[in-house]
């Protein structure tokens, strides 16, 4: 189980947050716009990233904040949390 | 069969020692071409392979695996089998598998162990009863052997069930599949891989694939740790790293890859005789044949390759497991381990052609795709040798998430994705 | 007791404290500290079990966790019962009763012994070879595999004990209190480190506690006496937390462990009454000192599992610890220095040895040679090739190995014995390690594999690391320690050591025998009878991970989970297949490293405390009413309210009847409620809710659905405008929290430029319903200021009010279809204005109604419930609630889902209404719908959602879908239960009240 650092809250159990997948997947602002293809590589097509994934948590049992985290999905080692609308601090 | 198996040639070979057995699969060096790869050697690759040898005649083809075959979810599962599913395509797939497993041990002649020793699913709220007696409608219609069980007769089929109704989730009944039951998880791979090694397939193992070549929109063949095997046509059956072979043809999947749990207590004698699943509090468990509690737990949130979960998910099982069965209290955890199950948004398989031209993908099984190891083999093989699938898997093509045409079993599994 | 097997007093054995317990039915006495194995030991007794498969006798092999043989029932059919219990482990009380598992009738004569016989016909996975034939047999089969495995018993009553969790954080976690821990905890604790020791013995001190020999000295004192010091100045020390009979059981990522604190195992049975059993502590270290010792590996040759037949260091702290003497004539059968010191120990005692076999030529060390002074007889270079007794050993065969050592020549000597102490070298406990994530490499030399790369802030020190000799151990300790926790000294750095090293290192995992090792029974796993030719077996058959061989043998499987034999599995694996050991790999160690108990991970939440209830403020008024209790979400709402003598058809009927004719009152209070704030909340609303929200009016009240991203309904509820920027919405008892949660979501990444503010306050507010043509004039009596007017107070509007001078909020909207109110009020006055309106309401006959009515009045009126008449495939079109989706709006979520390919397609499943051709039958909800029976597989068409007995309108009514229902109004379908065909008729699904006329009525 993790130690997340929520960028709020400090350190804080895994159990005091939610996970809400990748990141970086902004909702289109014409949907109207686009092909039933293009939605559905919003809607469900995901990059799955065995390595350094960019993800969103929430701190849903704490000050209910979503943020951003980079973690390597093949060892679950947090690299960095950052606040939703910054850059992401790591290539 | 060269090594057929059977009562008399245990006798004969106690006569020497049991050292005359032979290998139950060869160990090849990879040839430079194939007329087919299957990439993953788990339960379904092996029996794609089988079945595309044996029904398509296609015996100039390879299994690829990583590491050792069923070593990945095919060995980790808690092996329940049953095909009560909502949706008709659904009890279609995984009823044909079902069909299969009846006569499995026979057809590979190795002992899958295939108990049919009933599956219950129980109800705790009045919405559970409305969804499993809807369930159990749907599955009489499509002849699938399913019932409705009072609280009585739940008690009465699985006397061990805490079903007073003054618990927090009381039993208010439940649904029987008889035909439904678990195997060994194991003989399935080895049992598979036996038959498709007998049949000229090549299973090769520690072959890891790193390159997918294509030419335009038309696969070439793969780049392997073994070197570049040419090949027309790949089926990918790579369950919880299907997205990253996806990744090397430039192919994005409707997956994510999450950790699953599972755990088995020390052996006792027979204390259960059924395998009870429970969606509401999250508790399934069946005895193996060598008395171990098999659990499966549910999975975590976030996507992981670590084949590690978080121990509070093991934790709630547990706690809903004393809850139904407050006489385990006493019994003892004895190994606990996790897989990597690649979950669809609507819990429901993808077995499908893709854009690219002889890449073909079996994956999205979830936390459900054991029971449906022959089924699925049979029906991509299909898939790949006709390059169009067969009728019982084109519902669950890679469109359908384009098109909208989910089908949609999240009430299906006992896990909540 | 034979009192010639206690040979000397012990520190650790309280001999004035004599325990009576049972074994297998008879009496025994043993002292305070004993374990059940030393007692029985003490008593003459090794025969305990018999094993997995092929039910041969066997003895007390270890003296530790790694036990795989005398594993017992104890406490029979009580409540305390407990399976495969090691009785190495478990200490003796009064009243203890062990007996043995899986043998019938008993241990001495069991009828299973059979199977030894069969052995020839019961190699590694026979049963994937057999039992096929004839295919419908396997059930039969099966059920004697079934009874013939399993070891012991499961409890068939609850657990009386408790158990509970704690956490805990500390700066340094030492595992394992042995010398190297002992020291470890010490420093860190000094350097003012918060330390925290854990041993899962009852005493610290390791194998160094009981060390009193020439060979092992510090500062020119006995290792013992030394560490004894050491320990009684722990308690001296600030900073440091010592728990004994603690197990750590899991090390998961960032330093997280699971660790067993056993309070009340080894107390008589009265003792224990209302304490906690078990806890299980949940630790957070900041770093973590693995000192986790090292495991003695047996030897792998011909019949080595006879009972007497016991490790060398488990004979040695038999005798050292517990003054326990495991036989009188002992053979020490080695590879290695370590077999010496039992001999030698056991020699000063007086206990006789007959001899030392090592299978390594002379060897020249001190040690050896003080074995050699003092007359102990020397075998080198020979192995023994088969061992005779049944119950006991009796007797061992040797003969002299070949240089390679791969054969035996020369001529068989017998030497009697009733005790062979083996080893065969030592395995490092590196289980915890890597659990945690850390990788392994092998030492060629000790043949042993250590942590080679931590994931995490950690470090293993000791034997644990591959260090077995006293001066490298702390030579090392030193140098590491110092490192890793980032100090300059230790106080352990001018110790001066006096050990011995071994010179001279051999190891064979399989030893020969002169038969061929078809005819032989080398077990590698005791517990399930895995033996060398089993695994041979499994490479020969192609199996070559170790993995597969583990699976196909189940090597390592067992309840000791390969603490002693794994190595050996591996070993024998390379010397058959010719790869590496460092290529193999072990297999990988799961937690828990030993097992543990379900009542201790679950700890308190049993029972009343599984999950919470959440009750409204008025739930205890409908528990005085005789109120049924239907569970939603988790909450407990009213059911319905039977009378006496009133079945739940008849309650409802009359409930129903009721709120149409005169008044009904529902306890609404478990909606969810989300308080919407900020200048942009129209547009928010706009943006979640599929129909337009920017023209309503402040007072106003509209009902809102809320799809999913993917277009399918999600949840649904009325929101009211209470201000310019500031709405109250109301979700559906079951959504609250995730209905919150997706808000929160789409505001805080997708909006953030919104202005907008959510809470929950759903517990806040108590919410009353009062419905029926009644329900004006009882609202008027209890808000009497209130102007109820239609033109003031139209239906889908908001007031707010006061009730004796408490603020409330009244809202007209309505679910029933009935004229209808809902006061909302601060939680705490729930109850006493719900028995206000009810004593208003008594005139009109205000009658309770619980959950069942509500949603058979809401049918009546075609109203849908999200999660019973949808299921997450259903759009708003499908519903035919085409009104309520905006055209103009440009987006909204979930909208662009519903033009999709299939999701426009006329043929989906469609909300109808259902009525039966028979009034009076009821359908059932979930049964399907199809148009032709006769058709092969029936085609379904949809299922019934929601289906009642109207008492209003004196007939079934049902909702349903079907595909393409919309265009069917009218036809027929039929109903196909399991021994009947129902005809229906697809209907509007409004049944009562087209007009809405009852809502101003």
């Amino acid at each position: 189980m993790f130690i997340i650092n929520c960028p709020y809250c400090g350190e804080r159990e895994q159990s005091e947050f939610k996970a809400g997948g990748e990141a970086h997947i902004e909702r289109p602002k014409q949907p109207t716009e686009l092909s039933d293809d293009q939605w559905a590589e919003y809607l469900f097509m995901r990059k799955n990233i065995k390595g350094i994934q960019f993800e969103r948590w929430v701190h849903v049992h704490g000050c209910r904040k979503w943020f951003n985290m980079v973690r390597d999905t093949t060892n679950d080692q947090i690299h960095a949390v950052y606040k939703m609308g910054e850059k992401p601090p790591i290539k | 069969m060269k090594n057929k198996y059977s009562i008399f040639s245990l006798f004969k070979n106690a006569l020497t020692d049991h050292e005359n057995w032979q290998r139950a699969w060869r160990d090849p060096e990879p040839k430079k071409e194939y007329d087919a790869i299957i990439v993953g050697g788990g339960g379904h690759g092996l029996a794609t392979a089988y079945y595309l040898a044996k029904k398509h005649n296609l015996r100039n083809i390879a299994v690829l695996e990583k590491g050792w075959i069923g070593g990945g979810n095919t060995g980790r599962n808690t092996t329940i089998i049953r095909s009560n599913y909502l949706w008709d395509a659904s009890a279609g797939l995984y009823d044909h598998a079902l069909k299969i497993w009846e006569g499995l041990s026979q057809e590979l002649n190795y002992n899958v162990m295939f108990s049919q020793r009933g599956v219950m699913n129980l109800a705790h709220n009045l919405q559970d009863v409305r969804d499993l007696k809807r369930r159990t409608h749907a599955n009489r219609l499509n002849g699938v052997d399913a019932v409705w069980l009072s609280t009585e007769e739940v008690k009465k089929f699985c006397p061990i069930i805490n079903t007073s109704p003054n618990i927090r989730y009381p039993v208010l009944g439940g649904t029987l599949q008889k035909r439904a039951g678990t195997a060994r998880h194991d003989a399935v791979a080895w049992g598979y891989a036996r038959g498709a090694d007998e049949m000229g397939v090549d299973i090769i193992q520690n072959c890891e694939v790193k390159g997918i070549k294509r030419n335009g929109d038309t696969v070439e063949g793969l780049e392997t740790t073994k070197g570049f095997i040419k090949t027309k046509k790949i089926g990918v059956v790579a369950a919880g790293h299907s997205s990253v072979i996806a990744n090397m043809a430039g192919l994005k999947l409707p997956l994510e890859s999450k950790p699953l749990q599972a755990l088995v207590s020390e052996p006792v004698k027979p204390i259960i005789d059924t395998v009870v699943m429970s969606n509401a509090v999250h508790a399934y468990v069946s005895q193996s044949d060598k008395g171990e509690l098999v659990i499966g737990a549910g999975t975590d949130d976030y996507v992981s390759y670590s084949q590690k979960g978080s121990h509070d998910i093991v934790e709630g099982t547990l706690h809903a497991i004393l809850e139904l069965y407050p006489i385990f209290s006493r019994m003892r955890m004895l190994r606990q381990w996790g897989g990597i199950v690649d979950i669809c948004p609507d819990a429901s398989p993808i077995i499908s052609k893709t854009p690219i031209k002889g890449l073909y993908f079996n994956c999205g099984w979830g936390t459900g795709g054991f029971k449906a190891t022959p089924g699925s083999g049979d029906l991509f093989a299909h898939t790949i040798a006709n390059d169009e699938p067969h009728k019982l898997n084109a519902a669950f093509n890679i469109n359908r998430f384009v098109s909208g045409d989910l089908v949609d079993e999240h009430g299906a599994a006992a896990v909540a994705h | 007791m034979p009192k010639n097997l206690r040979i000397n007093s012990s520190n650790f054995i309280d001999e004035t404290t004599r325990v009576s317990f049972k074994f297998d039915g008879k009496t025994y006495y043993g002292f305070k500290g004993d374990t059940l194995a030393s007692a029985l030991i003490a008593n003459g007794i090794h025969l305990v079990a018999r094993s997995f498969k092929y039910h041969r006798p066997r003895g007390i092999m270890t003296a530790g966790s790694e036990e795989p043989n005398a594993i017992v029932q104890i406490n029979g059919n009580t409540a305390y019962t407990e399976p495969n219990v090691r009785a190495t482990e478990i200490e003796i009380y009064d009243g203890l009763e062990a007996s043995s598992q899986n043998c019938w009738p008993n241990v001495n004569f069991d009828i299973g012994g059979i199977n030894n016989i069969l052995s020839p016909l019961l190699p590694a996975g026979f049963y994937y070879k057999t039992f096929m034939w004839p295919a419908s047999f396997w059930e039969k089969y099966e059920y004697f595999i079934r009874k013939s495995a399993g070891l012991g018993k499961s409890p068939t009553k609850p657990d009386p004990d408790l158990y509970e969790h704690k956490y805990i954080h500390c700066d340094v976690l030492v595992i394992g209190g042995g010398i190297s821990g002992i020291m470890a905890a010490k420093t860190a604790a000094e350097n003012n480190y918060k330390t925290l020791l854990l041993d899962e013995k009852p005493h610290l001190g390791g194998t160094t506690i009981y060390q009193s020999s020439e060979f092992n000295k510090i500062n020119n004192q006995y290792s013992s006496k030394w560490l004894e010091n050491e320990i009684s100045n722990l308690k001296n020390i600030k900073n440091l937390e010592i728990k004994t009979r603690t197990s750590v059981a899991a090390y998961h990522g960032y330093n997280f462990l699971l660790a067993r604190e056993n309070l009340t195992d080894h107390l008589p049975l009265n003792k224990k009454k209302d304490k906690i059993r078990q806890r299980l502590l949940k630790i957070r270290a900041k770093k973590v000192i693995a000192a986790t010792g090292s495991i003695e590996r047996p030897l792998i040759f011909n019949n080595n599992d006879r009972p007497g037949i016991i490790l060398s260091s488990a004979i040695k702290k038999y005798s050292d610890y517990y003054g326990v003497v495991c036989g009188k004539e002992n053979i020490l059968f080695t590879n290695n220095d370590s077999a010496y010191e039992t001999a030698i120990s056991l020699f000063n005692k007086g206990i006789k040895i007959n001899a030392i076999i090592d299978i390594r030529e002379k060897v020249n060390s001190e040690i050896t040679n003080h074995a050699e002074k003092i007359g102990i007889k020397i075998y080198n270079s020979y192995t023994i090739v088969d061992t005779s007794g049944y119950r006991r050993i009796k007797e061992v065969s040797i003969m002299k190995l070949s240089k390679d050592g791969q054969s035996v020549t020369g001529s068989k000597i017998k030497i009697k014995c009733n005790c062979l102490g083996i080893s065969g070298g030592w395995t490092p406990a590196v289980h915890l390690f890597t659990q945690s994530g850390g990788k392994l490499k092998f030492d060629n030399e000790d043949n042993v594999f250590i942590p080679s790369k931590y994931p995490s802030d950690q470090i293993s020190i000791g034997s644990c690391n591959g260090e077995f000799d006293l001066n490298t151990i702390i030579k090392n300790f030193n140098q590491n320690i110092k490192n890793f926790l980032g100090i300059d000294k230790t106080s352990f750095e001018d110790l001066k050591i006096n050990s011995t090293k071994e010179i001279l290192k051999r190891n064979i995992w399989l030893l020969p025998s002169d038969k061929a090792i078809g005819k032989c029974k080398p077990f590698v796993d005791f517990q399930n009878d895995a033996t060398a030719k089993d695994i041979k077996l499994a490479l020969r058959e192609g199996f070559r991970s170790i993995e597969h061989v583990k699976r196909y043998t189940t090597t390592g499987m067992g309840t000791d989970q390969g603490k002693l034999g794994n190595m050996h599995a591996l070993g024998i694996i390379s010397d058959t297949s010719g790869v590496k050991m460092s290529d193999l790999g072990t297999t990988t160690f799961r937690p828990p490293y030993t097992p543990l108990t379900f009542g201790t991970i679950v700890g308190r939440n049993v029972g009343e405390f599984f999950d919470i209830f959440r009750k409204t403020p008025i739930h205890d008024w409908h528990v005085d009413n005789n109120a049924e209790f239907e569970n939603v979400g988790q909450w407990k709402r009213a059911w319905y309210y039977p009378k006496k003598g009133e079945s739940m058809f008849d309650a409802v009927q009359r409930e129903s009847k009721a709120a149409r004719d005169g008044a009904g009152i529902l306890d609404a209070s478990t909606l969810g409620k989300i308080d919407i704030q900020g200048s942009d909340a129209s547009e928010f609303l706009n943006r979640v809710y599929t129909n337009a929200w920017s023209k309503l009016a402040i007072g106003k009240c509209r009902y809102g659905l809320m799809l999913n991203e993917d277009g399918m309904v999600y949840d649904d509820g009325v929101t009211t405008r209470l201000n310019e920027n500031h709405y109250i919405m109301t979700t559906t008892t079951g959504g609250a929290a995730t209905v919150l949660g997706k808000l929160e979501d789409y505001l805080q990444t997708e909006w953030p430029e919104l202005d907008v503010y959510l809470t929950s306050v759903t517990d806040h507010f108590a919410t009353i319903s009062v419905c029926g043509p009644n329900s004006k004039k009882i609202v008027k009596k209890v808000i009497p200021d209130l102007d109820l007017s239609d033109e003031e107070f139209p239906h889908m509007s908001f007031k707010n009010a006061k009730i004796d001078n408490i603020k409330c909020r009244v809202m007209r909207i309505s679910f029933t279809g009935e004229q209808s109110y809902e006061i909302n009020i601060q939680a705490n006055f729930g109850k006493s204005v719900w028995e206000k309106c009810m004593e208003a309401g008594k005139e009109f006959n205000i009658t309770p109604y619980g959950t069942e009515t509500m949603h058979l009045l809401r049918a009546e009126k075609g109203f849908i419930i999200v999660g019973q008449d949808t299921d997450a495939t259903l759009t708003p079109i499908d519903l035919q609630m085409n009104w309520i989706v905006s055209k103009k709006k440009y987006d909204f979520i979930g909208k662009r889902s519903l033009y999709r390919s299939d999701t426009i397609r006329e043929d989906r499943k469609q909300l109808v209404g259902i009525v039966t051709e028979d009034p009076r039958e009821v359908l059932e909800e979930g049964a399907q719908i199809v148009a032709d029976v006769s058709k092969k597989p029936v085609e379904m068409l949809g299922h019934i959602t929601s289906s009642y007995f109207s008492p209003n309108l004196n007939k079934s009514i049902a909702l349903g879908v079907v595909k393409g229902g919309k265009n069917m109004l009218g036809k027929k379908l039929f109903i196909p239960m399991k021994n009947k065909i129902i005809s229906v008729h697809v209907a509007d699904p409004v049944f009562l009240d087209k007009e809405n006329k009852r809502l101003n009525a």
